[in-house]
C-alpha cells in the first residue's frame, strides 16, 4: 500500500491543474511557508505548470535557513569539548558556521553523531555515562515534541549527562510579521506537519484579522495542487478562511498530547530570524524547571564571534521579496558545494531547491 | 584543496569525490587512460587490449539482505569490467583484517566471494592479507582488482564517445534497492524485511547483449554509489548532449520510494549494486530490451529516456505529473531531513 500513488497520479494532477487554470482570474501571490513544500514544488516541476496568475514564493519555513549562524557556532564549540558527544539530525551536519562545520570538526576528531530522534540521543546518554550528550533541538512545531519527550525521558531516567541546545521556533508569529512588514502575500500554503501538532486554529487570526486565505497542505503533488485550487476558490470568492486539505493527518485541534508536552517543557521567548530580525514570542526556550538540561546554561563554552557572509540576499528570499535567481551569487559563488548563504546550505532552502532542480527562471 | 582534511563526504561518489580525484589523484597520476575517468581502463598488453579496474569495499553491516561484503567485492569489480565492454577473466582480492576478527565470519565472506566469482565466470587468482591492530580497521576491508579481455570495437562503450542524439536510455530494473537495504539493515528499520540489495554480477547479462548487439550499444555504466542520477549527469557532461528522462518510466519499488519519501531522499541518487545504464541505437532498442528481459538480472529492464540534439549537457526530467525539472548531482551523500 502506498497512498502516495494516488497523490502522484498524472490524471488527477492534470485535472486539478485544468480546474486551477479555469478558475484562477485574479493574480495571486501564494507563500509556501514550509521548506518541505518548496522542495515538493520544484522536485515535481509544479511551478512550471501553474498559470501566470499564480505566483509561488518561498517563506521562512526552513529551520536551518532562519536560524542564527551563532547556533551552529555554539554546537561546533560544544563538539570540540573532549567530553562532549554532539547528537544531531542529519541536515545540520554540513551547515557551515563562521569558520567550520559539524562535518569538519567530526573529521578532525570531534564526536558528532547523527541520530533519528531525541530519544536516540537519550539512549546515547544512558550508554555513555562518562560523556556529556548534547542534542541539537532545531525546527518548528514538528520537531519540538521530539525534543520535549527527550527531556522528559531524561528526567524520568534520572540521567545527568543529557543536554539540549535548542533553537526551536514557532510558525505563526513569523507569518504575521511578514504581513505586518508589508510583504505582498495574498494567501498562505500552510505547513502540513507543523499543523499535525498545532492543529489549524493557530492560523485563524491570519485569516480573520489579515484576511489571508490559509490552506494546510500535504506534500504530494496532488495535495499541493488541490490546496492551490482551494486558495484560488477563496480568492475568487473574496473569502479568507483556514481550510485543511491535508485531512488525512491534520485536525483542527492538532495533537493535544504533544501540545501539552511542549507547554510543560518549553517557555515562549522572543527569537531572532534571519531576514526578519527579532520576532516577539516566536521562539521556545527550555522552561526554568528544566534548566538542568539546557546546554547553554549548563555547559558554558566560548563561541567564536559570528562571521556572516556579505552579499547574499537570503534575508529577502526568506521574506519572499526576491527569488534565488535574483541573487548575484546564485549558482556562481554560491552552490551546494560552496554555499554562501543559509538558503543554499539547507537541503530544504529555496536556493538549494532552485539549484538542485534547475529552476533558473522564476 | 580548500578543505584541508578528508571528510566522509569525499567518499560519497558525488561532486566532492570527483573534486578529490581531480585535484589529488588525477593531478598526480595523469595519463590518457586515467584521465578518461571510465569504470575500467583499457591498457595495451603486448599488442592486445586488456581492461583493468579496482575497487575497495568497507560496507557496514557486512551481511545484509541480498548480499554481503564478499559478494559486493566480486560484483563491483566484475561489473566495472563488464560495463566497459570487457569479458572479465580474473580477479585479485586483498584483505585488511582487524585483530580479533572472527575466522568463521571471514570464511563465510570467502565462501560468498567464491560462489559469486563462480556465477560471474571469473577466478580469484591472486590476493593479499594484512592484519592491523584492534581499532585500526572496522572488521575487514576488501579490495578487488580485475582484468578482462576487450574487443577493439567495444572500447568506446565505456566512454560514451559513440553516443548520438536519438539513442535510447535503458536500465535493467528498479533503482535504489541496495542503498535502502543497507540503510534499513544498518539502522534496524522496520523496512528491513521488505528490501534486499540488488547486488548481482552483470557480466552474463551484458555479455549476452554485446554478443548480438555490440554495434548498437553505445554506452554502458553501472549505477553504483551515486545512483542513476549521477550516471546520467556524468554521461550528459562527457558527451556534451542533453538527456531527457521520463520519471514515470523509472522503475522503483514501492518500499524504496516509501523510504525515500520518509527520509527526504531522491531515489535517483541512491546506490545500486546490480544496475547497468545503457544507451542503445533507437532502431535496436526494442530488440535489446526484449533480450535483456529474458535474463534474470534484466527481467525488469525499461526504457527511461533519450539523448537529445541539445548541447547544454543537462539532464531533464519530465516529472510524473507532467512538470519539468533538471537532474543535478547533489553536493554529497543525501542527509535525512529534519522534518
Amino acid at each position: 500500500m502506498n497512498p502516495a500513488d494516488d497523490f502522484r497520479n498524472r490524471e488527477h494532477c492534470t485535472a486539478l491543474l485544468e480546474q486551477i487554470r479555469r478558475e484562477s482570474k485574479t493574480p495571486v501571490v501564494i507563500m509556501e511557508v514550509c521548506g518541505g513544500h518548496t522542495m515538493a514544488l520544484y522536485r515535481n516541476g509544479i511551478t512550471t505548470m501553474l498559470p501566470d496568475t499564480i505566483r509561488m514564493v518561498s517563506g521562512p519555513g526552513c529551520p536551518v535557513c532562519v536560524s542564527d549562524i551563532r547556533y551552529i557556532d555554539h554546537a561546533i564549540a560544544l563538539a570540540r569539548q573532549p567530553d562532549v558527544i554532539v547528537t544531531t539530525y542529519g541536515d545540520l551536519i554540513r551547515v557551515p558556521g563562521s569558520s567550520s562545520s559539524l562535518e569538519k570538526v567530526k573529521a578532525a576528531g570531534a564526536n558528532v553523531q547523527v541520530v533519528w530522534s531525541g530519544l536516540e540521543a537519550v539512549e546515547t546518554a544512558a550508554r555513555n555515562p562518562d560523556k556529556k550528550i548534547v542534542f541539537l533541538g532545531i525546527g518548528f512545531e514538528t520537531t519540538i515534541p521530539g525534543t520535549a519527550i527527550a527531556v522528559l525521558d531524561t528526567q524520568k531516567k534520572n540521567l545527568n549527562n543529557f543536554f539540549a541546545l535548542c533553537s526551536h521556533k514557532v510558525m505563526p508569529p513569523a507569518m504575521t510579521a511578514l504581513i505586518d512588514e508589508g510583504v505582498r502575500i495574498d494567501a498562505y500554503l500552510c505547513p502540513g506537519h507543523v499543523s499535525t501538532i498545532t492543529g489549524s486554529a493557530i492560523y485563524e487570526p491570519i485569516a480573520s484579522r489579515y484576511k489571508k486565505p490559509c490552506v494546510i497542505s500535504g506534500f504530494e503533488p496532488a495535495d499541493i495542487l488541490q490546496s492551490i485550487l482551494m486558495i484560488v476558490r477563496q480568492v475568487e470568492a473574496h473569502t479568507a478562511a483556514v481550510e485543511i486539505q491535508y485531512t488525512r493527518v491534520v485536525h483542527r485541534g492538532g495533537n493535544p498530547k504533544a501540545q501539552a508536552m511542549i507547554e510543560t517543557v518549553f517557555t515562549p521567548c522572543d527569537d531572532w530570524w534571519r531576514g526578519l530580525g527579532v520576532i516577539p514570542g516566536s521562539g521556545l526556550r527550555l522552561a526554568d524547571d528544566f534548566r538542568q538540561y539546557d546546554a547553554v546554561a549548563m555547559l558554558p563554552v566560548t563561541v567564536e564571534p559570528p562571521r556572516e557572509t556579505k552579499g547574499c540576499i537570503c534575508g529577502s528570499i526568506l521574506k519572499g521579496l526576491q527569488y534565488p535567481v535574483d541573487c548575484p551569487l546564485f549558482a556562481k559563488a554560491c552552490t551546494p558545494d560552496t554555499p554562501v548563504g543559509a538558503c543554499m546550505v539547507s537541503s530544504e532552502g529555496a536556493c538549494a531547491a532552485f539549484f538542485q532542480y534547475g529552476t533558473y527562471e522564476k | 584543496m580548500k578543505n584541508n582534511i578528508i571528510l566522509l563526504n569525499h567518499g560519497s561518489g558525488g561532486r566532492l569525490t570527483r573534486q578529490l580525484i581531480d585535484e589529488v589523484f588525477g593531478a598526480r597520476f595523469s595519463n590518457p587512460q586515467l584521465d578518461a575517468r571510465t569504470d575500467a581502463s583499457v591498457v595495451n598488453c603486448g599488442g592486445s587490449s586488456v581492461a583493468f579496474t579496482t575497487d575497495s569495499f568497507v560496507v557496514q553491516p557486512r551481511f545484509f539482505p541480498g548480499g554481503d561484503i564478499g559478494k559486493l567485492a566480486v560484483c563491483g569489480t566484475v561489473n566495472d569490467l563488464a560495463v566497459s565492454g570487457a569479458i572479465p577473466q580474473a580477479l585479485s582480492a586483498a584483505f585488511i583484517i582487524e585483530e580479533g576478527f572472527s575466522l568463521e565470519e571471514l570464511d563465510r565472506i570467502a565462501a560468498s566471494m567464491a560462489k559469486t566469482a563462480d556465477a560471474a565466470g571469473v577466478s580469484i587468482v591472486t590476493g593479499d592479507t594484512k592484519v592491523v591492530g584492534h581499532g585500526m580497521a572496522d572488521g575487514v576491508f576488501i579490495t578487488t582488482a580485475g582484468i578482462g579481455t576487450i574487443a577493439e570495437n567495444r572500447i568506446a562503450i565505456g566512454n560514451g564517445s559513440k553516443v548520438l542524439p536519438g539513442d535510447v536510455v535503458l536500465i535493467n530494473g528498479p533503482v535504489g534497492d541496495h542503498g535502502m537495504a543497507i540503510l534499513a539493515a544498518r539502522n534496524d528499520l522496520p523496512y528491513k524485511a521488505e528490501v534486499a540489495s540488488d547486488c548481482a554480477p552483470l557480466a552474463g547479462l551484458i555479455g549476452s547483449v554485446l554478443d548480438r548487439y555490440s554495434d548498437a550499444v553505445t554506452f554502458m555504466r553501472d549505477a553504483t554509489r551515486g545512483g542513476l542520477g549521477t550516471v546520467l549527469c556524468e554521461l550528459a557532461e562527457s558527451i556534451q548532449r542533453d538527456i531527457h528522462i521520463d520519471e514515470v518510466t523509472i522503475p522503483i519499488r514501492k518500499v524504496v520510494r516509501s523510504m525515500c519519501d520518509m527520509f527526504g531522499f531522491d531515489p535517483l541518487f541512491i546506490a545500486n549494486e546490480g544496475k547497468v545504464v545503457m544507451t542503445v541505437r533507437p532502431d535496436a532498442a526494442d530488440a535489446v530490451l526484449s533480450l535483456m528481459r529474458e535474463h534474470s538480472f534484466g527481467s525488469q529492464t525499461t526504457t527511461i529516456g533519450t539523448v537529445s540534439e541539445c548541447t547544454a549537457a543537462k539532464v531533464h526530467l519530465q516529472t510524473a505529473i507532467g512538470g519539468r525539472r533538471i537532474i543535478a548531482i547533489p553536493a554529497g551523500d543525501q542527509l535525512p531531513r529534519i522534518c
